[in-house]
């Protein structure tokens, strides 16, 4: 075998830090309940701390809604949907959506720095791809509020009335983004929990929303933790639950709703797919591979965590991933240059290395990139295994980390089966030059979104939602607002 | 001397077979002026896993046929019902129906299989998106059959009820799981037998008879059943809602007088199918443009 050429310039390859400035923004030392348009005390008393993982430094304190609190949000969004929204016209509507959208993009460096110091996101992450796509999904959905009848046609249709949002922790403004503009393009109001490590830019969406003159009550958020969100799923007087987040919770939701006539929307784990074939373009497919298991570290619910690859370029492809994962930079996630920033709290690292040791002991082999670790913050190494069984706990289960399990394959029937295999449907990717291979298997695989030749591409006219126990519904575009309308037919 | 009839046996229908009942029950339903209708299946948990098994293996074959070849299938199931009309009309008398009545029915039934049929091949160019990503990307969105769909037919009427939940199921390449009108079951049997000189596949529609209470739970609660629906089942409604969670089975709940035309639209079809989105890169080489 050939010697192995490893390019090795020590120091000289580093960047300079290129760190981005936090002077622009503010966050307060206290946040309050976001209800009717005012900041209000919660009953509860009860405050809990965000952290910036990547330092575990509190940023803020953050109020912690009761039963009690969560009735207050959803008596408000009622009130609201009885003598304002419900009255306003759909024209009018839609020019308010609009109004969040441009203060949204006016303020959206601060939103992107917030969103990195709150969430552990790459700075390159959240200015280019959580807020813009937050803004434009507003932008998007704005323009439906005034031409539901086109979307879904000869169906008498009407607003459902309150919606209650549950969203997670992984995008947390664009996941506000993805719930909020359908449910008030379609006419509803919102009673809307951030996921408790990440409040901080729906709060600042609060103040942008209450800036935007929206009228009061028409969105509601209220802060906590899973008691927060369990009281908004039992309160009697909501329409919908829209909830995304894992699949052992939307189970839990969707036994809790059974029976109540409440509609439900369920956007879920998943353990998606990366096809590789021999024909592919293989440094693409390898900058497809890692941009599928490490965007985000991982805490990505479509993010390709099963990859597939042809066996007679199995070695070529894990050699090149290696490298490449070697040049991956791992560190301070306000540093323009980190691609792999931290993991968002201290449970769901333990998760993630809980995982490593599974797979460790489950006997496949494990390769870790080669990085620095920083002394402080949650941070895991990008990691892939290979020689792991289709049985095997890693290739099973949602991880929800910078955790790839390598599988081989020889035929196309082959690969289906085995990607298919799996109570999960949500994405899948599929690599090769050849366009009636791509359609074949882009046909037969049983998931919601599916990528040929790119991966984890999102956009608010797309619609994202998965099959199986991946949830059911669809956020983004035209049949995203099916999730916000009773239809009659 | 008079001739002897010859009466026949009700038998369910699974993977295009009809056996009797594993469990070798039966029931005799009787209708509304005291009457026996004949001694009916009682199917077990068994028979509806059976059905299941049938259901998932037809599955693959029936989703990928053309949907024009869907359409020409289902449209023989209406000439197949339109030849055995009387024999339906007597059925749903003996089951307490007018003349009149059962003639509607009958007729009603035909019609709206004749609907579904000329949906096959349009649902998808109605329903269905392309969507102009900020990216240089092709994508789009269109509809996929779902799987396996468990049927629970409504209870207050012999085939309208059932044709019209099973048949837009069934037209989108899904397969299903039928539990027949515990008190009504005759139609359902002998629309199997439609099916069955149809050119419907074995095992795309399997039919049960039974119990509703005793049937309904097994196969909510299946691991390889995709969907359940319904109309609104009462006192059942919670249990069955909780019993389909664990593999997150969807679950619609109509109310609906069957016996209206009005009750058959595309969104019956839709629901019971998975919307998939596509995202293909478009190749951006040099400057030339379309701008000629």
């Amino acid at each position: 075998m050939a010697k192995k050429k490893t390019i090795k310039g020590g120091d000289n390859w580093d960047y300079s830090p290129s760190l981005e400035s936090t002077s622009h923004i503010t966050i307060l030392p206290k946040y309050e309940l976001f209800i009717n348009n005012e900041w209000v005390k919660p009953s509860s008393k009860k405050y809990f701390k965000t952290t910036n993982p990547s330092n575990e430094e509190v940023l803020s304190e953050i109020a912690w809604a009761n039963d009690y609190d969560v009735d207050l949000a959803v008596k408000a969004a009622r009130n609201a949907y009885n003598d304002v929204w419900s009255k306003t016209s759909p024209k009018e509507r839609s020019k308010y959506i609009y109004r969040i959208a441009r203060l949204m993009q006016e303020q959206a460096r601060e939103l992107s720095v917030i969103e990195t110091l709150d969430a552990g996101k790459p700075i390159r992450e959240s200015r280019d791809i959580d807020v813009p796509l937050a803004c434009n999904h507003f932008f998007y959905y704005a323009g439906w509020a005034d031409k539901l009848e086109f979307a879904f046609p000869n169906q008498p249709m009407e607003a459902l009335g309150v919606a209650g949002q549950i969203i997670p922790w992984n995008f947390p403004l664009l996941m506000a983004a993805w719930k909020i503009a359908p449910a008030l393009a379609a006419g509803n109001c919102v009673v809307l929990k951030p996921a408790e490590t990440t409040s901080l830019t729906a709060l600042k969406l609060a103040e942008i929303i209450k800036e935007s003159g929206l009228p009061p009550g028409v969105v509601n958020i209220v802060t906590g933790h899973g008691d927060t969100g369990a009281a908004i799923v039992n309160h009697p007087d909501i329409n919908k639950i829209a909830f995304t987040g894992s699949t052992n919770v939307g189970k839990i939701i969707q036994r809790a709703i059974a029976g109540t006539g409440k509609k439900a929307t369920l956007e879920l784990g998943g353990k998606s797919a990366n096809i590789i074939f021999d024909d592919a373009p293989i440094d693409q497919a390898v900058e497809g591979i890692v941009n599928g298991i490490f965007f985000n570290q991982g805490h990505v619910c479509c993010a390709g965590s099963r990859l597939f690859v042809q066996e007679n370029i199995a070695e070529l492809v894990i050699r090149k991933l290696k490298h490449r994962m070697d040049s991956l930079y791992l560190g301070n996630p306000l540093d323009k240059n980190t691609d792999i920033g931290a993991i968002n709290s201290k449970e769901q690292l333990e998760t993630i290395e809980k995982y490593i040791k599974i797979g460790i002991s489950e006997g496949a082999e494990m390769y870790q990139s080669t990085c620095e670790l920083p002394g402080k913050g949650y941070f895991c190494r990008p990691t892939i295994f290979t020689n792991v069984a289709q049985s095997s706990r890693i290739s099973q289960e949602e991880i929800f980390g910078p955790v790839l399990s390598i599988q081989t394959f020889r035929t196309v029937d082959e690969v289906i089966q085995k990607a298919n295999n799996s109570p999960y449907g949500l994405a899948a990717g599929v690599w090769t030059d050849k366009g009636s291979r791509i359609f074949n298997l882009t046909s037969k695989l049983r998931a919601g979104v599916i990528w040929a030749n790119t991966y984890n591409k999102f956009d608010p006219t797309s619609p994202f939602g998965g099959y199986k126990e991946s949830g059911f519904g669809r956020e983004g575009g035209l049949h995203g607002l099916g999730a916000y309308l009773k239809m009659k037919l | 001397m008079d001739r002897v009839e010859i009466l026949k046996t009700y038998k369910i229908y699974i993977g295009g077979a009809f056996p009797r009942t594993e469990s070798g029950r039966y029931y005799t339903p009787l209708n509304s002026k005291g009457d026996p209708l004949g001694n009916l299946c009682l199917s077990s948990r068994k028979d509806v896993r059976n059905a299941v098994t049938a259901a998932r293996k037809a599955f693959g074959s029936w989703s990928e046929r053309s949907a024009f070849n869907r359409g020409q299938i289902i449209y023989r199931i209406a000439e197949m019902l339109e030849g055995r009309k009387e024999q339906f009309m007597l059925e749903l008398q003996k089951q307490g129906s007018t003349k009149a009545d059962a003639e509607k029915e009958v007729v009603l039934a035909i019609d709206r299989i004749v609907y579904y049929a000329g949906w096959c091949d349009k649902y998808n160019q109605v329903l269905s998106a392309v969507n102009p990503v900020s990216s240089a990307h092709f994508n789009f969105s269109t509809y996929e059959s779902m799987g396996v769909i468990g049927v629970l037919a409504p209870q207050a009427t012999s085939l309208i009820g059932l044709v019209s939940l099973l048949i837009p199921a069934i037209c989108s390449g899904n397969t299903a799981v039928l539990i027949a009108s515990e008190n009504l079951p005759l139609c359902a049997i002998t629309f199997a037998e439609v099916l069955n000189s149809s050119d419907v596949p074995g095992g795309v529609v399997n039919i049960l008879t039974g119990k509703l209470d005793e049937l309904a739970p097994g196969l909510a609660a299946h691991m390889d059943v995709n969907a359940i629906i319904s109309e609104s089942l009462g006192s059942m409604e919670i249990g069955i809602a909780q019993a389909a969670v664990e593999n997150l089975k969807r679950k619609f709940t109509y109310e609906a007088n069957w016996m209206s035309e009005e009750s058959q639209s595309i969104y019956y079809i839709s629901d019971c199918l998975e919307l998939k989105t596509t995202w293909h890169p478009i190749e951006n080489i040099g400057g030339s443009s379309s701008s000629y």
